[in-house]
Order: C-alpha cells, then sequence, then structure tokens
C-alpha cells in the first residue's frame, strides 16, 4: 500500500504531481469537467485506479485517474481544527457523593467523527466523557482510565487478569462501583471471567457496557448504556459483575444480566445481550434514575474484597459437529492443551467414535467439560446410551451453564487447580450464579409463531 | 401578485428535484419500495448531536436534545425491517436504483465517476432512524432542455426518502418507517433560472425527463421540488418541499418579494439610525406584574403554569414589525417562528399589533413605561411562557432583529399551500457530511452501465415520431401522452393492444376521460394501474364498449380495491349482442308508439336518447344510431 491506503498506480500518480491526501485539488477531465476537492484516503482497500476526492458540498466520488488530463494543487487550506468542543449541556452537574471508576479497554463510548476522512476517533478522557455523556454524571463522579484500546475480538484472557486487578484496585480505593467499557462480541466472555475471579468477595458492582452503534452516530447506544451502567455502579442494591446494555430496541430500559448468565444473541440489535436460562438481575432507567430488581437473590453491597485471580490461557472451546471425530480433542492434547470445553449436540453429545479421545484425554489428566450447543435448557448425560459412555469416559457436564461461561470458568479453575477431582467439584458447584437447578416455563424466551 | 421585475432584481433560481424511483427493493435493504399501511410494531429513541457537527448550524439539534425530544417509530411489519429500524447495518446499495440514476444521466450528457460513494448526511429531525441520510453522488455535470435554453446539471444524486412524519404531541414526534429507504434521484440545476415561470418550466421539463425512463414512482408525494432562490444584494434561500408543479411561480415570486421587503426594511433602519448596537443594548424585563388581571387567554394559562411575561424593546422599529413581507406574514411572523424554532415557545405578540387578543391599551401603553420605551418610534415583543424560555425567545428575537440591518439572512423555508413559506431552519453547512463506512464504494462497471443503457430514456423527438408514425397518434395526442404522468402505462398498454385496439383510443383513455374526470373532481390518482390494464385490455376484447370507460373509472377512483371486471359487472356493463341490442331498441319503441306515430321520423332523437340510456358502454353507439335507424322505419312502415 502506498499514499493513503491507495495502490501502488494511483500512488505513483500522486507522487508524480506533488499531491498528499489532504491536498485540494482542482482535477481537469478528458471530458472538459473541472473538480475541485481535497484529495481522501481510501478507507476501503482496492486495486482500482481511482482516487478519492472530497467536492465542496462534502459528498465523496472516486476518479479514474485515467481520465484526468491535468492536475492543478491549490493552496493546502489550513486544517481547520475542531474547534474547541462544544458541552451538550450548559452545566454539568455532578453527584460528588458518589464514585465510580470507569475502565476502558476499547470500543468507543465516547467519541468524535472527522467530518474530513469520517475517522472516528475514539477517547475516553475524562474531558471528553464530561462534554459528550454529560448524563451520566448526575449518578456518580466518573474518573475515567484507559487500560486497553483493543477489539473485543482480541481479548484475552490475560488481560482478564488485569482488568480483575485494576478493577480491584478501585474498590479497595473506596469507589463505589467500577464500570467497564467493553467491545461487545466478547464482553460475556469477560464478564463470566471476572464474575469468578470475584465470586467471594465484592463490596460494589462492576458493571461492564459497550455499544452496538459507534458513538460517531446520533443514533448511537453508548451514552444511554453507559448512563445505565454509571447508575448501576453507583446505586444498584447488588454487588455483582453485570453486563448493563439496551433491554429493548428502543430507548426505554436498560438491562443488567448476571456477568455468568449473559450471552450476545444477536449480531447488530441494541438489546443483543440476553440473560439465558436466568432472569436479568435488573431493568435500568438511566433516565429518569431507576433500578428495577428483577431477580432479587444478588449479593448484596458492602460486603468485603476477595480477589481471586489469573487464568489459565490454554483452554479450548470446540463445539461437536456431524462429521466430526475424536481427531480434535486429540490434536489439542497433543498440542498441550490443559482443558477443553465441547458444545455438544442436544443433551451434551458427541460422536461415538469420539468417545475415545475424551477417554485418553481424562487418562492424561486433562478435563473436557460438557455444555450444550442448544444454549437453553440443561446437559444431561443419563438419557442415551452415548451419554452414559461419555460419563464414564470422564466428560464433566455443567448443568445449565453456558458454554463461554464454562470456558472462562475452566480457565480460572485450572488456574487454581489441575488436579481432575478437585476441577470436576469446582465446574460442577455453583459459585457466581453459572448453575442453577429449577428452570420455570418462563425461562424460555416466546418466539413468534405468526407474521 | 404585485408586478415584479423579476431580471431587473437579478433573481437567481436552482431547482433540486427529488423523485422516489420505481426499484423493487428499497436503497439499502430488501424491503419492498412502497408505503404499506398493516400493522406495525412501535419503539421510541432519542437522537443525540454527535460531538463534532456542533457547529453553529446543529446548535438546533442540541437544542431539540436539551429539550428531550423524543421520536416514536411506526415499523410496519411488511415494509420495513432492521435496517429501517436502525438495528442492522446497511445492505448494499440497490444496484437498480444506481442504474435508474445513471440512466439519467447518460440523458443528460454527465460525467460519472468511477466509484460511488454513499455519504453520511447528518439530519437530526428523527425523520431518519440513524441520524444521518445516506446520499451518494452518481454523476456531476451535464444539462437539459428546456424553456427554451440549455439549463446546467449541477449534481445527480442517489439517496433514501426520509420517514413519514405521522403525528407531533408535544416532546414526541411519530413517524412511519415504510417510507425510510424508498430510492430517490436528486438532479439540482445550476442558478440560470430567472423568472417564476421558467422555473415551473424547468421543473416540468425534468420530471418528464424522469417519467421517459419509465422506472419513477407516481403519486402525491413521490416528487417534491425544492428551490434555491436569490436576488442580487439578498441571500440564497432554500424553500423545501414544493409538491406541486403550480405552486412553483407562486413560491418564488413570494420569496423574491420578501428578500425586496427585507432589503427595503433594512435601508429603512439604516434611514431611521438603527445600529446593531443599539438593538442589543436592549435587554428582556419582566413585565409580569402588569398582566397579573389581565384577559389575555394566552398569558392567563401561562401565569397559571408559573410562567412569567418578559418584554424586549426593539428601538425605532415601529411599525416595522407589523410590515407584510408575504401575503399573511409580517416581519413580526417571522420573529415568531424564530422563537419558536430557537427556544421552543409557543409564540410572540408584538407592539405593531397590539391592543388585540385581550391585551388592552393600558397594558400596552404599561409595557412601553417599563421598558423606558417610545410609543411613537419603538417597538416591543412579549413572550408569556417558563422564564428561561421566554428569556432564550426573547434574545433569539433581538439577535433576529439586528439581522434586519444586514437585509436577508440565509435560510431554509418550508413552503405553505398557498406558496408563502416560513422558516424552517438555518441553511446547514456542507460539513454535515461523512462517508457511510458501512457501505463499500460502488464501482460503476460495464454492467451498470448496461443496465443504465436500457433504462435512459429515449429523446423526445424519438418517441414522438414513433408515436405518430408506428402508431399513427396526432401530433398533438402524442405531445399530451409524452406529457402525462402515466406515460410507461399508456405507451405498454399501446405496445401490447395496438392491434385490436387503435393507439389513439388508448392515448385518448388518458389523456381525455381522465383528464375530464380529474375536471370533474375525481381523484383520478386514486385508481391503481391494475384497473387501467384490465379496463384496455376488456375495451380491446370487445368485453366492454369504450364509452363504459368514463363510469367505470369513475366508480375506480371511489374504489381503489375493486377490479375494473368486478366494476363493470357491478354496472350493469356487460358487453349485449346486436341481436340483444336489437330487442332491446324494438322495446323502447313498443314502449312509446303513440310518440312514434305521433313524430314519425321525427321520433329518432327521442328512441336514440332512451335507447343510449340502456346501452351506453355495452355495445359501440354507432351501432345503436344503425340499430334504431332500422327499427323505427320498420315501425313507421309497420
Amino acid at each position: 500500500m502506498g499514499i493513503g491506503g491507495y495502490p501502488e498506480e494511483v500512488s505513483r500518480f500522486l507522487r508524480s504531481h506533488g499531491l498528499d491526501v489532504g491536498d485540494r485539488v482542482r482535477l481537469h477531465l478528458a471530458s472538459g469537467l473541472v473538480l475541485e476537492g481535497v484529495v481522501m484516503p481510501r478507507y476501503s482497500p482496492s486495486t482500482r485506479r481511482v482516487l478519492v476526492l472530497k467536492l465542496r458540498n462534502g459528498y465523496n466520488v472516486g476518479v479514474r485517474i485515467g481520465e484526468i488530463s491535468n492536475v492543478e494543487r491549490l493552496e493546502r487550506v489550513a486544517q481547520e481544527s475542531p474547534g474547541a468542543p462544544v458541552p451538550l449541556v450548559e452545566e454539568v452537574s455532578v453527584a460528588e457523593d458518589r464514585r465510580v471508576a470507569l475502565i476502558g479497554t476499547g470500543g468507543t463510548i465516547a467519541s468524535r467523527v472527522d467530518y474530513e476522512t469520517g475517522a472516528v476517533k475514539p477517547s475516553l478522557s475524562q474531558e471528553e466523557l464530561v462534554l459528550s455523556v454529560p448524563e451520566a454524571f448526575q449518578y456518580a463522579r466518573i474518573d475515567v482510565e484507559e487500560l486497553y484500546s483493543i477489539l473485543s475480538e482480541d481479548m484475552k484472557p490475560g488481560m482478564w487478569a488485569r482488568i480483575a486487578e485494576e478493577a480491584a484496585r478501585k474498590l479497595e480505593s473506596g469507589y463505589d462501583g467500577v464500570v467497564i467499557a467493553h467491545g461487545t462480541d466478547t464482553m460475556g466472555y469477560t464478564a463470566a471471567a471476572l464474575s469468578f475471579a470475584f465470586h467471594k468477595g465484592l463490596p460494589g458492582p462492576i458493571a461492564l457496557t459497550g455499544a452496538q452503534r459507534s458513538s460517531d452516530r446520533p443514533s448511537s447506544d453508548a451514552a444511554f448504556n453507559l448512563t445505565a451502567a454509571v447508575l448501576v455502579a453507583s446505586k444498584a442494591p447488588f454487588a455483582e459483575v453485570t453486563v448493563v446494555m439496551h433491554g429493548e430496541t428502543g430507548d426505554s430500559y436498560a438491562l443488567a444480566h448476571r456477568g455468568v448468565r449473559v450471552r450476545k444473541m444477536h449480531t447488530s440489535r441494541r438489546d443483543a445481550f440476553q440473560s439465558i436460562n436466568a432472569l436479568p438481575l435488573a431493568k435500568v432507567y438511566p433516565q429518569d434514575g431507576r433500578i428495577e430488581i428483577v431477580d432479587p437473590s444478588h449479593r448484596p453491597r458492602g460486603g468485603g474484597l476477595e480477589l481471586e485471580n489469573g487464568f489459565d490461557e490454554r483452554v479450548a472451546l470446540i463445539k461437536h459437529f456431524p462429521g466430526a471425530t475424536g481427531e480434535i480433542i486429540d490434536l489439542l492434547l497433543d498440542r498441550g492443551f490443559h482443558g477443553i470445553v465441547v458444545e455438544g449436540t442436544g443433551f451434551g453429545h458427541i460422536a461415538s467414535d469420539a468417545i475415545g479421545a475424551v477417554r485418553r484425554a481424562t487418562e492424561m489428566g486433562v478435563p473436557v467439560v460438557v455444555a450444550s450447543q442448544t444454549l437453553f435448557g440443561r446437559v444431561n448425560l443419563n438419557v442415551y446410551s452415548n451419554g452414559r459412555r461419555l460419563l464414564e469416559a470422564g466428560a464433566i457436564p455443567v448443568e445449565d451453564m453456558l458454554p463461554e461461561t464454562a470456558y472462562a470458568k475452566l480457565s480460572w479453575v485450572l488456574a487454581r487447580t489441575r488436579d481432575l477431582g478437585e476441577v470436576r467439584r469446582l465446574m460442577t458447584t455453583n459459585l457466581a450464579g453459572e448453575i442453577s437447578w429449577r428452570h420455570n416455563l418462563r425461562l424460555y424466551p416466546r418466539w413468534r409463531h405468526s407474521a | 401578485m404585485p408586478e415584479l421585475d423579476y431580471r431587473a432584481l437579478g433573481l437567481k433560481v436552482g431547482l433540486e428535484i427529488h423523485q422516489q424511483l420505481a426499484t423493487r427493493e428499497k436503497l439499502f435493504c430488501a424491503c419492498p419500495a412502497d408505503l404499506g399501511e398493516e400493522e406495525h410494531d412501535e419503539f421510541e429513541r432519542r437522537l443525540r448531536p454527535t460531538r463534532s457537527e456542533l457547529g453553529d448550524v446543529d446548535v438546533a439539534a442540541l437544542f431539540e436534545w436539551r429539550r428531550g425530544r423524543s421520536y416514536l417509530y411506526e415499523a410496519p411489519t411488511m415494509h420495513s425491517c432492521l435496517v429501517e429500524a436502525d438495528e442492522e447495518p446497511p445492505h448494499p446499495i440497490n444496484r437498480d436504483a444506481v442504474a435508474i440514476a445513471l440512466a439519467i444521466a447518460l440523458a443528460a450528457g454527465s460525467w460519472i465517476p468511477g466509484e460511488v460513494y454513499v455519504m453520511r448526511k447528518v439530519v437530526i429531525d428523527g425523520s431518519n432512524t440513524s441520524g444521518f441520510q445516506r446520499t451518494a453522488i452518481v454523476a456531476l455535470g451535464g444539462e437539459v432542455e428546456a424553456a427554451g435554453k440549455r439549463v446546467p446539471i449541477e449534481t445527480i444524486v442517489v439517496e433514501e426518502d426520509a420517514s413519514r412524519k405521522m403525528d407531533e404531541e408535544g416532546r414526541r414526534v411519530r413517524y412511519r418507517l415504510d417510507r425510510l429507504g424508498i430510492p430517490l434521484i436528486e438532479i439540482a440545476t445550476g442558478p440560470v433560472i430567472e423568472t417564476p415561470e421558467e422555473a415551473r418550466e424547468v421543473a416540468l421539463a425534468i420530471g418528464r425527463l424522469l417519467r421517459l425512463t419509465g422506472r419513477v414512482r407516481r403519486g402525491l408525494g413521490t416528487i417534491r421540488q425544492d428551490l434555491n432562490v436569490s436576488i442580487r444584494g439578498g441571500a440564497k434561500t432554500e424553500i423545501k418541499g414544493v409538491q406541486r408543479l403550480d405552486l412553483i411561480p407562486k413560491a418564488v415570486h413570494y420569496e423574491v418579494l420578501r428578500q425586496v421587503r427585507l432589503l427595503e426594511m433594512r435601508d429603512e433602519l439604516k434611514a431611521r439610525g438603527v445600529t446593531g448596537e443599539k438593538v442589543f443594548s436592549s435587554q428582556p424585563v419582566d413585565v409580569t406584574g402588569i398582566f397579573k388581571g389581565t384577559r389575555s387567554k394566552v398569558i392567563r394559562r401561562s401565569l397559571g403554569r408559573g410562567g412569567k411575561v418578559l418584554a424586549l424593546k426593539l428601538p425605532l422599529f415601529k411599525g416595522l414589525l407589523g410590515r407584510e413581507l408575504m401575503p399573511g406574514r409580517r416581519f413580526g411572523t417571522e420573529l415568531a417562528d424564530y422563537a419558536r424554532f430557537w427556544a421552543g415557545v409557543g409564540g410572540l405578540f408584538h407592539s405593531d399589533e397590539l391592543p388585540k387578543y385581550g391585551i388592552t391599551g393600558d397594558e400596552v401603553e404599561a409595557v412601553y413605561k417599563a421598558l423606558g420605551a417610545d410609543p411613537g418610534r419603538d417597538a416591543f415583543v412579549l413572550v408569556a411562557d417558563e422564564e428561561e424560555k421566554a428569556r432564550r425567545a426573547l434574545e433569539v428575537v433581538r439577535e433576529r432583529a439586528a439581522r434586519a440591518l444586514e437585509g436577508v439572512p440565509e435560510e431554509t423555508r418550508a413552503a405553505n399551500p398557498d406558496g408563502t413559506t416560513r422558516f424552517l431552519r438555518p441553511r446547514p453547512g456542507s460539513a454535515r457530511m461523512y462517508p457511510e463506512t458501512d457501505i463499500p464504494p460502488l464501482e460503476i462497471d460495464e454492467s451498470l452501465l448496461r443496465m443504465a443503457e436500457e433504462i435512459k430514456p429515449e429523446p423526445v423527438e424519438a418517441k414522438m415520431k414513433r408515436l405518430i408514425e408506428d402508431y399513427g397518434l396526432s401530433r398533438e395526442l402524442a405531445e399530451q401522452v409524452i406529457g402525462d404522468v402515466r406515460l410507461d402505462l399508456i405507451e405498454r398498454l399501446i405496445e401490447r393492444h395496438h392491434r385490436e385496439l387503435p393507439a389513439r383510443v388508448i392515448a385518448s383513455l388518458f389523456t381525455v376521460t381522465l383528464r375530464g374526470l380529474r375536471g370533474e373532481g375525481v381523484d383520478i390518482e386514486a385508481i391503481p394501474d391494475s384497473v387501467l390494464e384490465e379496463l384496455v385490455g376488456m375495451i380491446a376484447k370487445g368485453e366492454v364498449a369504450k364509452e363504459a370507460a368514463e363510469e367505470i373509472l369513475k366508480r375506480a377512483a371511489e374504489n381503489p380495491g375493486k377490479t375494473a371486471r368486478i366494476i363493470a359487472e357491478e354496472l350493469g356493463l356487460g358487453r349485449v349482442t346486436r341481436e340483444e341490442a336489437e330487442r332491446i331498441v324494438e322495446e323502447i319503441i313498443r314502449e312509446n308508439m303513440d310518440k312514434v306515430v305521433e313524430r314519425g321520423e321525427r321520433a329518432r332523437g327521442l328512441i336514440m336518447g332512451r335507447a343510449m340510456a340502456r346501452l351506453r358502454g355495452r355495445i359501440e353507439g354507432r351501432i345503436v344510431a344503425q340499430i334504431v335507424e332500422e327499427k323505427l322505419r320498420e315501425a313507421l312502415r309497420g
């Protein structure tokens, strides 16, 4: 790639005319048309021989370089600075009696868009937050710290430990709660991981939040979610690790989900996050400061802090599919993985000829944990013969636990013990609300059956 | 309308014609590009000003947000999906829509870029769930022939239509999402139009060019014209949403008038010695005490809610607030529009209209006194509302009054049904546009250009020649067909039926029968194309006579759900054979035998009239005349 993300030929054209991205130019085309505008970078990679020009009316057009007969380079206009940012409200009223720490890990909760390039500049500084999400401050004074600035999919178990450590430090130093801004794709995993790390003692809420629409858009859900998260962190009666995101498509309420029960169930909707096999902890109304408890069986605020930190990074989460044999498990064992979570079919099954590989894992002291691809319901290896053989081979079924939660939990457990018996005991013990023994009929969503 | 010498005033008008395209799907999703009245889901959202567009313009959006404005969306289940709900990223741009726009570009000789970039134009009135309108330049330059001159095209744009505004209640606006995403073409001309009538002619010509593609939607609201109007020394005013062609000359004229009067006012203010400093030194004064016992309902209601009455002196403005800028719209009206827009107040009172509305002469006098103003030279404005809103309203009024010293402010205005306009918002800057990075740029490749070539409208002259030479239409009829909104349908029907039914008959059904019905006040736009297609088919097959068309169409306009066949049956317009017609004529003669005997041959008119009353539309009139002639002669002989 050459100048501004352009392919070599276009770069050469730019160089030969002494042009760079950001230059104001007048292009004379073979057709006689004259275009005036600013040379833009390419935001989508391509080999096309096209130069992107931002016209004076604000539109971008792609000009074939072969059509350009003459180039005039005009005076480079001084880059208009965005100017002093205008606050959304005239006066920010800050609730000084509550303090919330905001830990940034990535995503764009607060950002500004550069109208020239369309680039979104994420920024999670204190000043920016006050200016762009002032309403969050009505619930607490917020102190911002940016720990990571990564894409959701680049999150790793090692980073869970850093986040946990940082959150613990904040709670220790007297914050009422912690908000963690996180990319949405893997937010559920991080929430589950933190839930186990803090299951023995957490004095206040840790609320993870993010945005399904980036914050450069007028319709972004970032501010709504962040405000709801701050409200939870500062005022919720529970001290739980929770994901706080839109509760429905409209801007009416958010939901606070238990970290071990939440899953991203939609690629793009605002209300993508839902509690599976459980009710959410609470409905949260960020516009009027109300929190409506849905699940009263929560840990109250004000207890001690006890962090059991550390995660094993050699754990795999795999899925059984028609045709899968024991090969993948064997491969993981050969590569020295410490634990495997298998999403079995239905009750938690895998193919008959894969069971041998599970037995081998058990013999090697590598736990194979079984959850279900169906997400809803409980695994049960006693109903069919293959299930019973799987149990006999040493598989550890984890009841109604989400596969992703089982993965985070196994990673956490293996950092404490490698003893298979102890791993089995911990995996099948409810530590943070990840297992429940009763599902009533209402715990399964009602799908529509008519248009 | 008062006479104005537009050319001497340096009138310059540019048009932006927005027309919905007839594509199967919407511009950025797979929903049908059509309105739907089916059941819907609802959700409520708010939009927030994104940080960097808080320039002078979107302060308006900021106020809206601060005021807690929310939007309630109706999402019809068949005509909107997650894309309209802003719950799913847009799909790649509809190539068919781009091809239609490219076809126009080819016809206008415009330049077509190598890549089309979809942009986001920030619009925070809730009409777009995303908070921006997606829009893309598809071609630049070119020209069309209109009003005897070559009118340059500046841009050809494809963009998504906005949601339909259903109503507004307090701080909540209700929109319906069916219209959101319907593809629009926007054609912008250069500002070369010099008279109001020329503006209409150019709009007409561009509308016709669009219809010649056969790929545009018809009906109310499918075409909208925006006008950019300025005069020498004035300012560019953008007038939004003129839906009817005949309103264009009026809207242009009234805008010229407004600008002329504002310029006159500027000169008069200067002559009176008004300066910006003098205006700005004036401060809002609380005059609530004066209105404690007022008879003005508006003020009483506001005070009842804990509001205040604030007044602002406008030094040396006496008489100017009541000055008419357009019929029914005074400078005071403009001030009120600004106050409503920027401060969200219900309205204001100004001294040039008082005493009135329950406000007494004594109260007016007291306000003058409280303001230290001279009733002979100064004017004042009153606002009754929450104190903060009232104060902001008066600050806005003061600002607008001061701007009167500069003449005409740049504004976007909305057209009223009578052609006058009202302040809508300040003119937006170009900075509100940034790339839609969710949509990859579209390469204009050979296949798109081939699609466009097929849609490209035939030149009017070529089409005219074909209609005259191949189908035998008169030049006059051919011209009417080409100017008809249903041109595509007429052409299709002529092509399909010209062997059984003369093209002239098919064309007249539209240019004579339908237009005649419109003249009678029949809502011919309500008649679905399917009814017209079926009707022409039935006439061609001889199932109904062409004379039945008028009655069937009249009924169809009132019952858009019914087919032509059902209507014909309901009206008893089934075709009769010659034998049946003969029997009916014989019967009529028998019933009127006394008159036939009495008048002889001269009874023909009477018998013919009665026969047609029963046979119109069921058999050709010419045949009825033959039968009457024959049977009458027989009867007289007998």
